[in-house]
């Protein structure tokens, strides 16, 4: 966003150079004598020249102030022309517009004081705020607001009169109302209105313009004044809270992504995979390798280097799940605590064969251009690829739901998982069931760590610091539940956010793993537990 | 007739075991104080205080066994109240320190005048008396292994599920002591030790006298599990171990001996760790995390689990390869051959070297295997069919 904005300001100025160097100005006479002011190089004569200047809406105008704002007017004392050395070092008669081959020799530059320099702010400032680019009158109305300088006073009315945009509209009408609520001659009337319009604005900043307001306002006011600050903080604090709901919301999908996988070997197969943050780690390092070829063969295939990152992810990470499984887990079935320790020393070894392979530092993953940037809802700011991860995560949730229930795979894990003798028996091949189970969860993870690429450092520890938070989700939503695993992700997901403001990161953190292993005492088998006969599962 | 206690718990393997442990106990230090310094039989310093590290990790090792090979817990948190124990031990070391640290404040260790302490924080008082120190390496780790086990052995969480709320555990701990306002030093931990009991804890003779202490409490810890294992405790326990629930409906009460054994084995876990900050002169938070606890198993059922003397030689075997093979060129295999070691022994080693080696050696001597039919039971348990 900000490198737009630089660009529009860049493309702006350069459109004025370009009007000046080409259209000569039609206006003579006063905007002329006006810069010849800048030769005397008086100071008074200079505040007023840049008055005059300003007032003239002639389009040198700006360029001149802001070459004087940075030392690049100068002025021969001699022949009483001004001159403008460009930002690209291309001098210009700053009368006239006409180019000049170089400075004259006696030229100097323009002095400047502090009292000049607020002037010349202040000037580039209204000058701004009558720029022909909304987004430029956007953020000049945005400084008034903040500065209240009541100078700018008949310059805001004018742009107000004239303005169409309806968010410049409403930009300019606060600035206004900020002056106004600051002139020590405006009415009361005035004044509340004033208010109003700061209420109804309602950020941190209308906030401190009102308390910055002081005693020694009329009564009348100060009340006005105090009940609106009342009315921005509640406003504040509600959406202070929704902010930590979306980012609550925001690590819950991270949660879930990551657990996802996990819920189904853990669920179906009652294999603990330690090794499944290993499966995010190759799922992100498979993006990593398809944006490097993209960047080094197909560059113009960049912003699709994700869509292509998730179905390999997944046969990355599915393929090497269902060799795990055919050659290591198979062997230990029944014996769930030798599984932990296999599937730990497994992940071991896929972590140091990753360093091995790409080496112990970050790698760089970048984001698309359509998941970078954010967007502005009320006081919160969104930022695109949590909002993707966030519509991913629930997309891959439900596609993984609708797998289980309607395909045949999914009906055979589904019995499998409910009762694994009856099922064989049925004539269900257990062993494939199981194979497939484990690739479709290893597959998932791989996807999660396309999705993780985007957020998280793609290092080879990457998937060590999601294990344990995944594990929990698991735990805690319930085994064999996916909807479980749904409900725990969000709800650990936003504790955590909740928890983090009143008792910091760490110590949210800790807590929550507190009340996990308390809730745990309470309900052993999750928040959704399998109902069944069995007095051990 | 029950046989005495000492009698019933020492069988001809243990005995072995024991006077090994005893004899290296005496000889290594005497070889390293009476000899030459560059005689081929002197043992350096430096290797004392490894080895002495090494008998540490046995401890710890044999606290894991007798709940895992025992009854069946299997505990990834354990290196919490191994760290727990060493923290202990550390505040001791550290306010022995007294007005020689760098800031020379006499009642603040360093990292608390540096970090702006006021005064002593409540928890610290005390730590300046030895006895003190080594009731807190028992109690502190006794008792949060009590509590947390008292909360999940009562609502009967089992299996799988108690590894990972022990392995969030430690995971909790380690996020607590590593910030700094929690009073333990933050993540550069506690450090910089001078004396113990007035001695200076770098002196070659403090060092022989902490190796021949661990071996003392190898021994003792080994007594101790092995008089566990063999009483009718040790037998309940490995009902437990093998079929719970039927343990449960025969009217023995199942959370209060698997209570019983995971307080004890953290009490010993503790004094582990106490003797092992001293020696290798540092604690801090990475102790706590949780891949530590689970290499800690893996030394266990490396050496075979539910035969104690196993889970001592595997931690001495697993950590002389680690010393190894982390010196050395091979420095970045480590982790690959410690991954297959994790996945090779659970694959074709169920039962460890010591159970592997039992299994081979009984028939050539089926007379002494049936006098010794206890030993036999504490292999691995055959795998329950998947439910």
């Amino acid at each position: 966003m900000s490198a737009s904005l630089i660009d529009r300001v860049r493309a702006l100025v350069l459109s004025v150079f370009l009007i000046a160097a080409f259209a000569v100005p039609a206006l003579a006479g006063p905007f002329e004598d006006a810069v010849a002011k800048f030769a005397n190089d008086e100071f008074s004569d200079t505040d007023e020249a840049v008055g005059l200047v300003a007032a003239s809406g002639n389009p040198l105008a700006f360029p001149i102030i802001s070459a004087l704002g940075d030392g690049r007017l100068s002025a021969d004392p001699e022949s009483k022309k001004v001159f403008v050395t460009g930002t690209d070092g291309k001098v210009i008669d700053a009368a006239t517009g006409a180019a000049v081959a170089s400075l004259p020799a006696g030229a100097a530059a323009v002095r400047l004081n502090n009292r000049l320099r607020r002037t010349v702010e202040a000037a580039l400032g209204g000058l701004t705020l009558l720029s022909p680019d909304p987004a430029k009158r956007l953020t000049a109305a945005q400084s008034v607001f903040k500065s209240h300088d009541e100078a700018a006073l008949p310059v805001i009315d004018g742009a107000l009169a004239k303005e169409t945009n309806k968010t410049v509209k409403a930009a300019f009408a606060e600035a206004r109302a900020a002056i106004l609520l600051y002139k020590s001659d405006a009415t009361d009337v005035e004044k509340l209105e004033s208010i109003a319009i700061i209420k109804a604005r309602g950020d941190q900043e209308a906030l401190a313009l009102l308390t910055g307001l002081g005693s020694d306002a009329p009564p009348l006011v100060a009340q006005a004044a105090s009940s609106a600050i009342a009315a921005i903080q509640s406003n504040l604090a509600m959406w202070s809270m929704v902010q930590n709901a979306w980012y609550g919301l925001s690590l819950g999908s991270v949660l879930l992504l990551a657990a996802i996988g996990l819920a189904i070997t853990f669920g179906v197969m009652g294999v603990i995979n330690m090794a499944h943050g290993e499966m995010v780690m190759i799922g992100a390092y498979t993006t990593f390798v398809v944006q490097e070829v993209i960047r080094t063969r197909y560059p113009a295939l960049f912003d699709y280097s994700l869509l292509i990152a998730v179905p390999l992810a997944f046969l990355v990470a599915g393929a090497i799940g269902v060799v795990i499984e055919r050659s290591i887990i198979r062997f230990l079935y029944g014996r769930p605590l030798e599984t932990l320790l296999a599937t730990w020393g497994l992940s071991l070894v896929l972590q140091q064969a990753v360093r091995t392979a790409f080496g112990p530092t970050n790698r760089e993953v970048g984001n698309p251009s359509w998941m970078s940037g954010a967007f502005e809802i009320g006081q919160i700011t969104i930022t695109y690829n949590r909002l993707w991860i966030l519509c991913f995560t629930l997309a891959v949730f439900a596609i993984l739901l609708a797998m289980l229930r309607y395909t045949a795979l999914g009906l055979e894990m589904r019995a499998v998982t409910q009762n694994r003798r009856m099922a064989a028996s049925m004539g269900i091949a257990t062993s494939r069931v199981d194979a497939l189970t484990f690739g479709l969860g290893s597959g998932i993870a791989g996807i999660a760590g396309v999705a993780l690429s985007q957020i998280d450092n793609v290092s080879p520890n990457l998937g060590q610091s999601y294990i344990i938070d995944s594990f929990m989700v698991v735990v805690f939503g319930g085994v064999g539940n996916l909807w479980g695993t749904l409900v725990g992700a969000f709800t650990l997901g936003i504790a955590n956010k909740f928890l983090e403001p009143v008792a910091g990161a760490v110590l949210g953190k800790i807590a929550i793993l507190v009340l996990i292993i308390l809730f745990i005492q309470k309900r052993p088998r999750g928040l959704f537990a399998l109902k069944g006969r069995a007095i051990e599962a | 007739m029950t046989p005495h206690v000492l009698t019933r718990s020492l069988d001809r393997s243990a005995t072995v075991f024991l006077l090994i442990v005893a004899g290296l106990g005496v000889l290594i230090p005497l070889s390293n104080l009476l000899l030459p310094a560059g005689s081929m039989f002197q043992v350096p310093t430096y290797l004392v205080a490894l080895f002495g590290k090494y008998v540490c990790y046995a401890i710890l090792a044999l606290s894991i066994d007798l709940i895992w090979g025992y009854c069946g817990i299997l505990s990834l948190g354990h290196g919490a109240f191994f760290a727990l124990g060493g923290y202990a031990m550390g505040m001791y070391l550290m306010r022995q320190i007294g007005s020689r640290g760098v800031y020379g404040n006499p009642i603040l260790p360093d990292f608390m005048v540096f970090l702006n302490y006021p005064k002593l924080p409540w928890y610290w008082h005390g730590f300046d008396m030895f006895w003190f120190a080594a009731l807190m390496v028992l109690v502190v780790p006794g008792l949060l292994a009590f509590c947390f086990g008292w909360l999940a052995f009562r609502s009967r969480v089992t299996g799988v599920y108690l590894s990972i709320i022990t392995q969030a555990m430690t995971y909790a701990l380690l996020l607590a002591f590593f910030r700094n306002d929690f009073g333990f030093g933050g993540n550069n931990g506690l450090t910089d030790f001078k004396d113990i009991l007035g001695f200076n804890v770098q002196a070659d003779g403090t060092r022989a006298a902490l190796f021949i202490l661990s071996c003392l409490a190898l021994i003792i810890a080994f007594l101790i599990c092995r008089a566990v294992v063999t009483s009718k405790l040790g037998k309940v326990l490995i009902a437990v171990r093998d079929a719970e629930s039927r343990t449960r409906f025969l009217g023995y009460r199942v959370e209060s001996y698997k209570l019983f054994v995971f307080t004890l084995s953290a009490c010993m876990a503790g004094v582990a760790g106490a003797l092992y900050v001293p020696q290798v002169g540092i604690i801090n938070p990475g102790e706590f995390a949780p891949g530590n606890s689970i290499e800690a198993v893996i030394w266990v059922a490396v050496g075979g689990r539910g035969t104690l003397i196993g889970a001592a030689l595997g931690a001495i075997v697993v950590n002389y390869a680690k010393t190894v093979f982390t010196s050395g060129p091979l420095a970045p295999y480590w982790l690959f051959m410690l991954g297959a070691l994790f996945i090779l022994v659970t694959l074709l080693l169920p039962k460890g070297i010591i159970g592997t080696f039992n299994a081979w050696y009984e028939p050539w001597s089926a007379k002494r295997a049936n006098a010794e039919s206890a030993a036999r039971e504490d292999g691995v348990s055959e795998p329950n069919p998947a439910e």
